[in-house]
């Protein structure tokens, strides 16, 4: 058995992955969920925020069909199924936009960024894009 | 003096490109909000203001395949913001003498 074969106690980290651009101006939105749904297979501890304008990432209602690129909002409906139930948004984030989380495709929870601030600074890996 | 397109194609949260646009458009000018530039058209977002202030003497609009994608459709956009489709994106280029991209 060659050594990183070797069973130990599993260790589970804390990794939050951070949000912050529009949906469809650029492609990290949608490599993040990606990323999001494959670490979420290895049985991490995973939390999932958005902030600036990554809260548009969830925005209702989105259609695509007109701009010919692949509407990937109804995606984030997976992540429950994937077992990742930490999903942050920013009030302050929502509030500039004139957004409430009754305008988002999935139910989050809401947190001041006095609140997000001690939840980030729990995580061991931070991912944000 | 030639009759000018602004295009602005950033969130106005993310870039400054609206902001230097707001302040450097000469009057008569056009702005055509497209791409992630469309967030700059919601009424009851932190920039409707500084939007609002210059409808007088530009004329604003907002390009419509772009507001869907982002769900906007059932979010209220400023008033007197004109919604175009592509053909409508195509006649104001026409209509103009110079577009300027702000990147």
């Amino acid at each position: 058995m060659e050594p990183w074969e070797e069973e130990g106690p599993e260790v589970v980290k804390r990794f939050m992955y951070v949000n912050r651009k529009a949906p469809y101006g650029t492609i990290y939105a949608l490599e993040c969920l990606e990323v999001v749904l494959v670490a979420a297979a290895f049985d991490q501890d995973v939390s999932v925020v958005f902030v600036d304008d990554g809260v548009c990432q969830l925005k209702k209602n989105q259609d695509t069909a007109a701009i010919g690129m692949k509407n990937f909002s109804n995606t984030y409906r997976a992540l429950d199924d994937y077992d990742v139930e930490k999903i942050y948004v920013e009030a302050e984030s929502l509030e500039e936009r004139g957004l409430t989380a009754e305008d988002l495709i999935i139910p989050v929870e809401v947190v001041a960024a006095d609140n997000l601030r001690e939840i980030m600074a729990q995580q061991d890996v931070v991912i944000s894009s | 003096m030639s009759k000018m397109l602004h295009l602005i194609n950033k969130s106005p949260f993310d870039r400054k490109n609206l902001d230097s646009c707001l302040r450097l458009a000469a009057a008569g000018s056009s702005v055509l909000l497209i791409e992630d530039g469309v967030y700059a058209a919601m009424s009851k977002a932190a920039h409707a203001d500084a939007v609002s202030k210059r409808m007088e003497d530009l004329t604003f609009y907002v390009l419509g395949p772009d507001v869907s994608a982002r769900g906007l459709d059932d979010t209220p956009l400023i008033d007197g913001i004109n919604v175009v489709d592509y053909g409508g994106f195509v006649d104001l280029v026409v209509e103009h003498d110079v577009a300027q991209s702000w990147l």
